[in-house]
């Protein structure tokens, strides 16, 4: 458990800061730029002293304005993964490595350097200036640096969001492998949807320093009342379910969703691997009737549970598919033509191509069972 | 070459050498100070610490005299506790070598270590390194061309400086004479030859100081970011 409380000022503002958060597997930060995240983090670290603050980690007080209390970072014993690598220059890949693990005490996680290494696959950057790796490389070392200093706690800050997309894939399965290979709580803070959905377990959803909503990555993700702050067009839902076929002649997978299939381009896994992939509002039409000749190959069952009007032109209609949230973002107009109303049933429209390869991400090592079920919560 | 010509060679070598190596201890932890402060005493030790460059030398040299004779705070004190006289002694020299060449070595580690910035002390701090391990381990080492420059500006400075070394030294043979003062009374005395000899010697001199900066600073690794 890590509890932060206090008060930080920004240039614009003062947050009041009042965190409380279960700290198991990896727990996203998220939220839009500018409201705290980096900052909530950098105190978790004692990098940053806040005001009359307080922080808490594992029942054990890092700081404690009221009574004095200050552990320096030095001797938290934490991992701390910047936004940009902050390797030190003066020394290569392989000494910033040494340089961790000739400080490092005994700590949670018992992985040798030689582990991390063959993890993280930075065997051939070793010998490497710290100049000379690239932005994704460097990233790997930073990640690795930090784990050899066997750290209780890993903090990562954007560690993602200085690197450009193919970096940025290139680096993920490390996560994922460090995710479900050590046995590390991590926060992780991002402001981008397809991380946290791939990566984090549980999310606190941050705005202005404070937790406004958390939970489960899946149900906070489908709230309908926390629409603006996901962003207009981030809205979706995450889905999950095991591989049931492969199609090699169109190069098609088929999802399992209860009883009915999603069909989406194909991802490279093993029939029965359980993906989690996130379908935004805006790619979900609504037909009241099953509808023929259409290029759209995704028709799903579906009941309408709630609709919410807006001010504007559109409304977002949750929907229950198969025990599943799902969003869909039509005009009002289509709404009152449709006559849509919550408990009608209705076929749920979902183009393939939206369904983005590189938003697919990969469901761990999770079984089926403990991730089926997702009952909305709006 | 005379005798005495070597000598303040020599003097002023030892006088430039015992100087950069002070400055560099005590204006280490000035300088990171000034770097990383928020005080406002900053603004007060700043311009203190800059003073020497735009002072006429006579101005500071005799201040320091006051200060250090008989008669004043420091050259007292040092006279009750040694039974000499700082003034016109090389520990006074030594002394006011240090305080007139502060901005030569604080200002170029100043700038070296504000361009070290603190994002690598923080990223050494969550390694589990205290603030003096950081120190030593990542900012010196990433300084090391402030450290450079600083050393030998410090050096070279002592070598040239006249009015203070003058004002506070004195011209005693073996003990406060100093190159500059020596091609001085050589000048008065109107021995050119000596004169030239001297003065050619610290041109030169000078001179590979500088382009031995130029090389170093090349080969040094660019630690920038």
């Amino acid at each position: 458990m890590l509890i932060l409380r206090g008060s930080i000022r920004f240039p614009e503002f003062t947050a009041k800061v009042d965190v409380t958060a279960p700290i198991s597997g990896i727990v996203g930060l998220f939220g839009p730029s500018g409201h705290g995240k980096t900052t909530l983090l950098r105190m978790a670290a004692g990098l940053e002293r806040g005001h009359n603050a307080y922080v808490e980690y594992d029942g054990e007080v890092w700081q404690d304005d009221a009574t004095g209390i200050f552990v320096p970072p030095h001797r938290r014993r934490l991992g701390f993964v910047f936004q940009d690598a902050h390797l030190f220059p003066h020394l290569t890949a392989g000494g910033n490595l040494d340089y961790a693990a000739r400080r490092a005490k005994q700590g949670r996680t018992d992985l040798t350097p030689e582990q991390v290494t063959e993890i993280l696959d930075l065997g051939p950057l070793l010998h490497r200036r710290v100049q000379d790796l690239s932005g994704g490389e460097a990233q790997r070392v930073a990640i690795g640096r930090a784990l050899v200093s066997r750290p209780r706690l890993l903090l990562m800050d954007e560690p993602l969001s200085a690197l450009d997309l193919r970096r940025k894939m290139e680096i993920l399965p490390y996560i994922e492998r460090l995710r479900d290979e050590m046995d590390l709580p991590v926060l992780y803070v991002t402001h981008s949807l397809d991380e946290l959905s791939r990566l984090a377990d549980h999310v606190l959803l941050i705005r202005d320093g404070s937790v406004v909503a958390e939970g489960a990555v899946p149900e906070v993700m489908q709230r309908m009342d926390l629409g603006p702050m996901l962003g207009r067009f981030e809205a979706g839902v995450i889905v999950e379910g095991p591989i049931v076929a492969q199609d090699k002649t169109y190069a098609m997978t088929d999802l399992a969703i209860g009883d009915q299939v999603l069909r989406m381009p194909r991802i490279e896994a093993d029939l029965g691997t359980v993906v989690r992939i996130r379908i935004r509002a805006r790619d979900v039409s609504i037909a009241i009737e099953q509808p023929a000749g259409l290029s759209i190959r995704n028709v799903l069952r579906t009941r309408i549970t709630e609709i919410f009007g807006e001010d504007g032109a559109f409304a977002e209609v949750l929907m229950d598919l198969e025990g599943t949230g799902l969003r869909s973002r039509i005009t009002r107009e289509s709404v009152d033509r449709l006559g849509l109303k919550p408990g009608m049933s209705v076929f749920a429209l979902i183009k393939s191509s939206a369904v983005d390869r590189r938003l697919i991400p990969g469901g761990g090592k999770r079984s089926p069972n403990s991730s089926s079920g997702i009952i909305p919560n709006a | 070459m005379s005798p005495g010509d070597l000598s303040a060679i020599l003097l002023t070598l030892k006088l430039a050498g015992a100087t950069a190596l002070i400055l560099i201890l005590i204006g280490t932890p000035l300088a990171w100070w000034l770097a990383h402060t928020r005080s406002k005493l900053r603004w007060i030790i700043e311009p203190a610490v800059a003073l020497p460059l735009v002072l006429p030398p006579t101005v500071l040299g005799f201040y320091l005299l006051i200060l250090l004779g008989p008669a004043g705070t420091i050259g007292g004190a040092w006279v009750q506790l040694t039974g000499e006289t700082l003034a016109f002694s090389f520990s006074g020299l030594l002394i006011a070598s240090v305080i007139y060449s502060l901005p030569f070595t604080v200002q170029p580690l100043q700038t070296a270590f504000q361009s070290v910035g603190s994002k690598h002390m923080e990223a050494a701090a969550t390694l589990g390194a205290s603030p003096f391990d950081a120190f030593m381990t990542i900012a010196s080492p990433i300084a090391i061309r402030g450290y450079i420059t600083a050393a030998v500006l410090t050096f070279a400075h002592t070598i040239g400086e006249f009015g203070v070394v003058l004002m506070v030294g004195g011209n005693i043979p073996e003990k406060t004479r100093m190159i500059s003062i020596a091609i001085f009374e050589h000048v008065e005395t109107l021995s050119y030859d000596e004169a030239h000899r001297l003065s050619a010697g610290l041109l030169v001199f000078s001179f590979l100081v500088l382009m031995a900066v130029t090389i170093l600073h090349r080969r040094a690794p660019v630690r920038a970011g």
